[in-house]
């Protein structure tokens, strides 16, 4: 991923800072300038929102055939959350083995490396979800 | 006026591995080892963890437990000798990830093990001094040893984090000193992969030198000795330097035991004595005194003298998993997968 994209979206990697709508209250991750329900009665209005980085799987999949930068981790889980806020996304699930996870099982975000540009390469840190404790 | 400790927290990953599994591949006695060393089991970082995701996670852990808007943290240092980046700080991913970028100062530090007692001792400064309301000084590796080298029955990962101010200090530092000189006992070469060390050198001349020396300044200025502390922590590179500089200095075990980690984890380098020095937080009650004297190689000691105050009962310490809690939760792992995980295994460029 080229390094500017990438920096862009640091704040919502790094604290799930997505957006709010002033107008009907709909929470998104990650942040839009507009609300697709709402359109143009919510432009001025989106606000900032950091979500509590609480969850539950909704589903989830097993990846055995894992791209080369995910070798060393394979078989991992990735999972789409549903956060309390509503909003649902696409994320890794670690600290927990693949035969463990359940569809309703309550997750937390935590901070991990998600990879790099090589060895030479910037490194891209960002959320992944474990187990809540 | 007095700076301390407002809060804390630490981090330690949950893979382990045995001695007994290292030594079993290099044809040693790992066992024997294991016993020699006082090491159980040390920690193992997975694959997606390193010094800046252990120092988000302490650095988080210490924030969760109590309301303090991190823009009023005024500088970030982070002390390792694992930083993943030769150029670039860990200190600006952790001012970001805990939301007190922009409007701070932040830097790496290097001191082998006592990197992070650094951090702790300039960020007194800059609180006394007024400079900034408060400093946070994390401490954390992720180190290794050269394969079969006697380090590496030891060596394992880990990190803390101290928010550092004046006000409502739930331990409340009256003292600190330190003993520097200039001593090669262990050090790393730019461009090196694991670093070298000068073997038995590495405990009259420089370990006990220096740790001996350092408490003892700190008994004279605190006009104390060990009969008056509760609790007492030593930099651990492994399960018998501290039990016998303790015993030296005349401590007793139970004065010892809450914060001698090494022996479920490993020597945690940077993070060894702050992660010691959580786990006696999470216990400690209102009065109880702490004596800290941490050891870095090259070589030097920073030695504290602490008081915990009644705001300890204040904060929410139990906000995330005691250190006590992140120890139990263990997975053991075999050398192979170690060796997977360290990056030890030659793979085709991703
Ligand atoms: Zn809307």
């Amino acid at each position: 991923m080229a390094i500017p994209r990438f920096w862009r979206e640091i704040q919502s990697r790094y604290n799930l800072i997505g957006t709010k709508c002033g107008s009907c209250g709909k929470v998104d991750f990650p942040p839009r300038a507009v609300c697709p329900t709402c359109g143009r009665r919510s432009v001025g209005k989106m606000q900032r929102m950091r979500l509590t980085g609480k969850g539950t799987v909704v589903t989830y999949t097993v990846v055995h055939d894992a791209p080369a930068q995910f070798e060393m981790q394979k078989p991992y889980v990735m999972a789409i959350v549903q956060m309390e806020e509503g909003v649902r996304l696409t994320s890794q699930l670690i600290d927990v083995s693949p035969e463990h996870v359940k569809i309703g099982m309550k997750v937390q975000a935590t901070f991990r490396k998600l990879g790099q540009e090589g060895e030479a390469g910037v490194i891209h840190y960002g959320y992944k979800f474990r187990p809540t404790a | 006026m007095k700076a301390g400790i407002v809060s804390y927290g630490g981090y330690i990953p949950r893979y382990r591995i045995r001695p007994k599994d290292i030594g079993v591949v290099w044809g040693a006695d790992g066992e024997a080892m294991g016993r020699g060393l006082n090491i159980r089991a040390k920690s193992v970082p997975g694959p997606d963890e390193d010094v800046i995701t252990i120092s988000v996670e302490a650095a988080r852990a210490c924030m969760a437990k109590v309301d303090i808007d991190p823009t009023e943290i005024g500088a970030i240092y982070v002390g390792s000798e694992s930083h993943p980046y030769a150029v670039k700080p860990t200190a600006t991913i952790v001012a970001e990830a805990i939301g007190s970028a922009p409007v701070l100062t932040a830097a790496d530090f290097e001191f082998a093990c006592k990197a992070g007692t650094a951090a702790i001792q300039t960020t007194m400064g800059l609180t006394l001094s007024k400079m900034m309301k408060y400093g946070l000084a994390v401490g954390s590796d992720t180190s290794q040893g050269a394969p079969g080298d006697a380090l590496e029955y030891s060596a394992s990962a880990g990190g803390a984090a101290l928010l550092i101010g004046i006000d409502h200090a739930v331990a409340d530092i009256s003292h600190t000193v330190s003993y520097t000189t200039d001593t090669p006992d262990f050090w790393r070469r730019e461009g090196q992969r694991y670093p070298s060390h000068g073997g038995r050198f590495t405990g009259e001349p420089a370990y006990f030198k220096h740790v001996v020396n350092c408490a003892q300044l700190l008994f004279k200025r605190a006009g104390t000795t060990a009969e008056d502390y509760d609790y007492a922590v030593f930099h651990q590179p492994n399960g018998k330097f501290p039990v016998r500089v303790a015993k030296q200095l005349g401590f007793k075990e139970p004065q010892i035991d809450a914060g001698l980690c090494v022996r479920e984890i490993g020597n945690t380098y940077s993070g060894a004595i702050m992660v010691g020095l959580c786990a006696i937080l999470d216990e400690a009650e209102s009065g109880d005194r702490i004596f800290a004297v941490g050891y870095g190689s090259g070589a030097g000691s920073d030695a504290f003298d602490l008081t915990v105050t009644d705001e300890i009962t204040k904060i929410r310490r139990d906000a995330t998993p005691s250190i006590k809690e992140m120890i139990a939760d263990q997975v053991f792992v075999d050398y192979a997968t170690y060796a997977k995980y360290r990056g030890k295994i030659l793979m085709r460029e991703a």
